[in-house]
């Protein structure tokens, strides 16, 4: 089969077998160790690794830099790329550099607005100028362009295509959730390969929007992984549901955890069983694994869902 | 309407130290409309410097005026009378306003007293909303009458991110709808839900002040 742009996350996924992708945030600062040091707990663990772009819009250090640091390392990164900060310039020329540094999967995401998001400790920086140039789906759209017809968005050349394995996010249950798998779909005709979506704790919920996903055949076209984050305690999750668009924790869940006299452990439980659950829909091609501050502990929990070894890819 | 805020008084009160004579100048259009630049607004402002500035020790004396348009030369040239022995303008007005003080009377210092902010329109008394951001390149036509650029905070094109609260608002400022929902409704409502489903392409900013300087030049109308 013609690969795109020859990556894991591509292989694992054409091959048919159940990917898992996690996530490492860059650090806040210029130390390289913190990466490296990351990438020894979790190397083999995840067919990919998503590294921020600058998350809450707080700086970190750069996604290029950070994604190469873990490649380097021997791990796959998985370049997040936010439409906030840069203009479809900068963009693409960072697109040319990360191409350039070995970097072969993409996730194109609108970014968190710089007033919405920085919150606890951090001031982040709420007067700065955003971007916005083009948005997330147009984003997709200049990727594609520039993997499959090697041209920049103005129609100018490249001098050769950027092979990159193009991801999109998915908040199936956010407002006008009607409109969602709409967006879904739009998505993955501007060319998103595979999605990622917002956490899911309604797995009956999520089920049902991915059955409109099915019906209009985009599981078809794109490899959808459901989005699952650890729960921590019951307070994070009153947050999530409260606080976090899109994401929907039934009352039970909450409950539950209120109600355990270990949180920590049934967390852990809770996060086999959303693995387990979200697996089980028709449609899914696999999961990317959240845990907050906590990426230590994924290792024990990727083995515990039997998602252990990684499958090899040629 | 074009809104404008107050600035705190301490701030031009800043401007202010050193001068003598100084003239309030207002604006009767949209300043006065949202109540940043108006007659009363002048008036309220005038006494109010006074006695800031008097309280620095710097005593100034203060004198008024409120145009019909602070925008147009023909309605800023007969100020020239008022300006005898004034030493620095404070202009309500918008930033439009403001300049056109400053290019017609180009010896006399003119500080703004407000912020210019949005093309707005009042939702309600007391309550001004962003619609327009002047971009150049209207989508109203595509976006069912709601302007995305302006009244979604990523100017998204291509519908609404994942910050769509459960009641509705945008996830940036909690007092505002999410514009894309309500786009989605009114296409929902005529039945043309169809029509976001077209990709929307990059968009060309260059008809705004991305594209340089603006300046609109009509042949038929130049003398």
């Amino acid at each position: 089969m013609n690969r795109k742009a020859g990556s894991r996350l591509e292989k694992v996924l054409a091959s048919g077998r159940f990917a898992v992708t996690a996530e490492i945030g860059p650090p806040r600062g210029p130390n390289a160790d913190v990466i490296v040091e990351k990438a020894k707990i979790l190397k083999g663990v995840a067919d990919a690794y998503n590294i921020t772009d600058n998350q809450t819009a707080v700086v970190r250090m750069s996604s290029i830099a950070a994604s190469r640091i873990l490649l380097d390392q021997g791990l796959e990164p998985l370049m997040q790329m936010v439409c906030r900060d840069r203009n479809r310039i900068a963009m693409q020329s960072d697109l040319l550099g990360a191409s350039a540094l070995g970097l072969k999967n993409i996730l194109c995401l609108s970014g968190d607005h710089q007033k919405a998001s920085a919150g606890g400790k951090l001031k982040g920086h709420p007067g700065a100028k955003n971007v916005f140039d083009i948005d997330s789906i147009q984003l997709i759209s200049v990727v594609r362009g520039m993997r499959d017809e090697a041209v920049q968005d103005s129609g100018d050349s490249i001098d050769a295509p950027t092979p990159f394995f193009i991801g999109a996010a998915w908040t199936p249950l956010a407002p006008p959730r009607e409109f969602r798998v709409h967006r879904l779909a739009k998505k993955v005709a501007a060319g998103a390969d595979f999605i990622q979506t917002q956490a899911i704790y309604d797995v009956a919920a999520f089920a049902e929007a991915m059955a409109r996903a099915v019906d209009m055949g985009l599981t078809e076209k794109t490899a959808i992984l459901g989005g699952i984050i650890l729960p921590r305690s019951a307070g994070m999750l009153k947050y999530m549901n409260r606080s976090v668009p899109g994401v929907v924790v039934p009352d039970a869940m909450i409950q539950r955890m209120e109600k355990s006299k270990d949180p920590a452990k049934e967390g852990r439980q809770i996060f086999l069983e959303l693995i387990e659950g979200v697996r089980a829909i028709p449609g899914i091609k696999g999961v990317h694994l959240q845990a907050i501050e906590a990426e230590h502990l994924l290792p024990d929990l990727i083995r515990d869902a039997g998602l252990l070894p990684r499958p090899a890819v040629d | 309407m074009i809104i404008a805020e107050w600035k705190p008084i301490s701030e031009i009160v800043e401007k202010l130290k050193g001068h003598k004579k100084v003239l309030v100048a207002g604006c009767a259009t949209c300043v006065a409309e949202c109540a940043a630049g108006g007659e009363r607004e002048v008036e309220t402002l005038a006494p109010l410097l006074r006695m800031a500035m008097e309280k620095e020790g710097n005593s100034i004396e203060v004198v008024t005026a409120t145009l019909e348009r602070q925008c147009e030369p023909e309605f800023v040239e007969p100020l020239a009378a008022k300006l005898i022995g004034v030493d620095a303008v404070v202009s309500l007005a918008c930033g439009i306003g403001i300049q056109c003080l400053a290019e017609i009377f180009e010896d006399t210092p003119v500080y703004p007293g407000v912020n210019t902010t949005s093309l707005a329109i009042r939702e309600e008394p007391g309550v001004w909303g962003v619609r327009c951001e002047a971009c150049g390149a209207c989508v109203l036509g595509e976006t069912f009458g709601l302007c995305p650029v302006a009244r979604c905070a990523k100017s998204l094109m291509n519908g609404p991110c994942g910050g769509t609260r459960e009641n509705g608002a945008c996830e940036v400022n909690a007092e505002v709808p999410c514009i894309w929902l309500k786009i989605f409704e009114r296409a929902q409502a005529r039945g043309k839900v169809d029509e976001l489903l077209r990709f929307q392409g990059t968009k060309n900013w260059s008809n705004s002040r991305h594209g340089g300087q603006k300046r609109v030049v009509r042949e038929d109308l130049r003398t």
